[in-house]
């Protein structure tokens, strides 16, 4: 059975009169693949700032890999972030001055020592080893997207965390950009994904929906997991 | 990778680089000349307040005595008190002796005066060096005399030569009031000597000087029967305004600390450079000339507040300016620098970041307007002083720690804007 790495217990967050979250309770494997779906503000992207702790909450605890990030304050925050998180942003955020391998390097250098060869490798793994050298402005949406998600990968962390990541893509990068998930899940990399995309929902291995702060269903699509993959690669 | 982010970051930004490189060129520069100019003006100044005489008289001791005690500047106990005048070449061998700019032995007497075969009366001399040059022990050439210390002098003729004892100059009122012209001979009578003058010049001084006989030395030696003899020593220096220290040593050098005696002796502090001349001439007392020593001290040090002034309000607005346009970049910057802590940099390797960018920035336009400035100084110098401004090396730190701190200080803002960033809200658009 695999090991817990994420937990929220009775998770609410508040901005004066708004509850953005309320009471949530949510468990993750390691290893899941899970997306976050449901309308614009129904509190995902609050849940996945607190879940890549960017914020925290104001009642409740969040238990990350053991630890209880609740309680941290925020220097230890972004150690914990470093160490355990990779985040991919819908609008990519990369470095415009940067090379796209510069880019994926910025984030070994916060978390050690920045190392070409392995950020080239991990360039390689979402197959833009030969645009490495090209500024994010000379690349595609899908391209950026992919040099984030190696970004994100660089340091091998403990959860990959996208919120819409496949947002600002056309149907043929997302594609490519899902079937990256698919390898890296396979690969036992946790993958939680808040988005839109009912497709991009569906192939994950479970999907939550959220609606006015509350998880309103938690469904597991283990059973046509493999099934919804193989379609939509096939489409 | 910090400093390929760095270089990157600059040669993207150079626009705003280039407003703050700017920005702080204007003020190291202004700062450089200012100081420069401070740290030079008092060499400046004094020498510019030297056509007002010299600034240090030097007496007989008994003379000095009882000109302190009873205000006598004539008669028994202050007349028959003498120097030497073999002493007053010793003058430049003292500690602050390069600051002796200019220096003159005085003899008053009189003479009876004829003109045109008439007795005139009873005159006043003084007997001095018009001009004096000659070769130290050291080998150093000097050139003075009282040509030097009366630039105000307003003479019809000309000026006495050093050597020559068979000419006189008279003062403007002795002149007119006998119709004496240049030119004219006239006689002197003192102690059965009776010697016959050309009329070299006519001076006028504007002060009691007016009615007096100006003379070379020996011959007013030779007329009063005092050779080698010296009534005071007229002298202008260098010096520095005095201070807490200064005017403590003035009233006894022996209350000052061994410490406190060096920094005094070894500081140009018109106490220390009368100190100075006490121990080279015999029975000397050498006091300064205070309205022209208080002078300098003001203006000085008026004018050194106002470079102060000048230097920490161009600071102010150096700092005022580099904050805005370092807090501008960081805003225009703020997704790239929330990512960055998104990734993990803590606050302060991004604060790092953005000062070494800034600093950097800062150093580029700081040596620019380091040469810049010491160009301004030499202007201001050749405008107001007709001469070139010293370097000063110390200006060079003064002005790396002024730069240091108005850039750090300017980047305050931009800091705190830096810290309070929450990534979640520059990454996610709202």
């Amino acid at each position: 059975m695999s090991r817990k790495i994420l937990e929220l217990k009775n998770v609410s967050k508040i901005y004066g009169n708004l509850k953005a979250l309320a009471d949530i309770n949510l468990s993750v494997n390691a290893g899941d693949w899970l997306s976050i779906m449901g309308p614009s503000g129904s509190g995902k992207t609050t849940m996945i700032n607190i879940i890549g702790c960017m914020d925290t909450p104001s009642i409740g605890s969040v238990i990350l890999d053991d630890i209880d990030i609740s309680k941290e304050n925020a220097a230890s925050l972004t150690r914990i972030r470093r160490d355990k998180i990779g985040l991919i942003f819908q609008q990519f955020h990369l470095i415009s001055y940067l090379t796209a391998v510069e880019n994926v390097m910025v984030a070994q250098y916060y978390h050690s020592m920045p190392d070409e060869q392995e950020a080239m490798e991990a360039l390689e793994k979402v197959g833009l080893a030969d645009r490495a050298r090209h500024l994010p402005a000379q690349l595609s949406g899908g391209e950026q997207q992919r040099v984030c998600i190696a970004r994100a990968l660089i340091n091998s962390p403990e959860i990959l965390l996208g919120d819409e990541p496949t947002g600002n893509l056309d149907e043929e990068n997302e594609g490519i950009v899902v079937d990256i998930f698919r390898r890296l899940h396979d690969e036992g990399v946790t993958i939680i994904i808040v988005t839109h995309d009912p497709e991009v929902g569906d192939v994950a291995q479970r999907k939550i929906i959220l609606e006015h702060g509350k998880i309103v269903d938690d469904i597991d699509q283990s059973a046509t997991f493999g099934e919804a993959l193989k379609l939509r690669h096939n489409n | 990778m910090f400093w390929r982010m760095i270089i990157k970051t600059l040669i993207r930004q150079k626009s705003k680089m280039l407003m703050i490189a700017f920005t702080v060129v204007l003020g190291v520069s202004l700062s450089t000349a200012m100081m420069n100019v401070m740290l030079g003006v008092g060499d400046k100044v004094n020498r510019e307040l030297k056509v007002y005489g010299a600034n240090i008289t030097v007496r007989h001791k008994d003379a000095a005595l009882m000109s302190d005690l009873y205000g006598l500047t004539e008669g028994q106990g202050v007349n028959d008190k003498f120097l030497y005048e073999e002493d007053v070449l010793k003058l430049k061998s003292i500690f602050w002796g390069f600051n002796i700019l200019d220096f003159v032995p005085m003899l008053e007497g009189s003479a009876i005066l004829r003109f045109n075969q008439k007795v005139i009366g009873n005159a006043s001399l003084m007997g001095t060096w018009p001009e004096k040059n000659a070769t130290l022990s050291t080998g150093e050439e000097l050139h003075t005399g009282l040509k030097a210390l009366r630039t105000w002098w307003d003479i019809q003729g000309e000026w006495l030569n050093e050597d020559e004892n068979n000419a006189v100059m008279l003062g403007k009122n002795l002149a007119s009031q006998n119709n004496i012209h240049v030119g004219d001979a006239i006689t002197l009578t003192q102690n059965g000597i009776t010697k016959s003058f050309v009329v070299k010049g006519i001076f006028h001084d504007g002060g009691n000087s007016d009615e007096k006989i100006l003379m070379t030395l020996p011959a007013v030696q030779e007329l009063m029967n005092l050779p080698g003899k010296i009534a005071s020593i007229e002298v202008s220096a260098l010096t520095t305004p005095d201070n807490d220290l200064a005017r403590k040593a003035a009233q006894d050098p022996s209350s000052l600390s061994p410490d406190e005696y060096e920094t005094w002796y070894c500081t140009a502090y018109v106490s220390a450079i009368c100190h100075q001349i006490q121990e080279v001439i015999r029975d000397g007392v050498a006091k300064p000339v205070r309205q022209v020593a208080e002078s300098e001290g003001t203006i000085l040090n008026k004018t050194t507040l106002l470079m102060v002034l000048i230097t920490i309000l161009s600071s102010i607005g150096s700092a005022l300016a580099i904050s805005n346009l370092i807090t501008a970049s960081v805003i225009e910057r703020s997704q790239e620098l929330g990512l960055l802590k998104a990734l993990g940099a803590y606050n302060w390797q991004i604060a790092l970041l953005v000062l070494v960018e800034v600093m950097i920035t800062g150093l580029a336009g700081g040596v620019l307007g380091y040469f810049l400035g010491i160009g301004f100084a030499q202007i201001i110098g050749q405008t107001v002083f007709g001469s070139y401004i010293e370097i000063a090396r110390m200006v060079i730190l003064i002005v790396a720690v002024i730069l240091f701190f108005v850039t750090l200080i300017g980047s305050i803002p931009a800091i705190r804007y830096l810290m309070a960033l929450k990534p979640t809200e520059v990454l996610h658009g709202k």
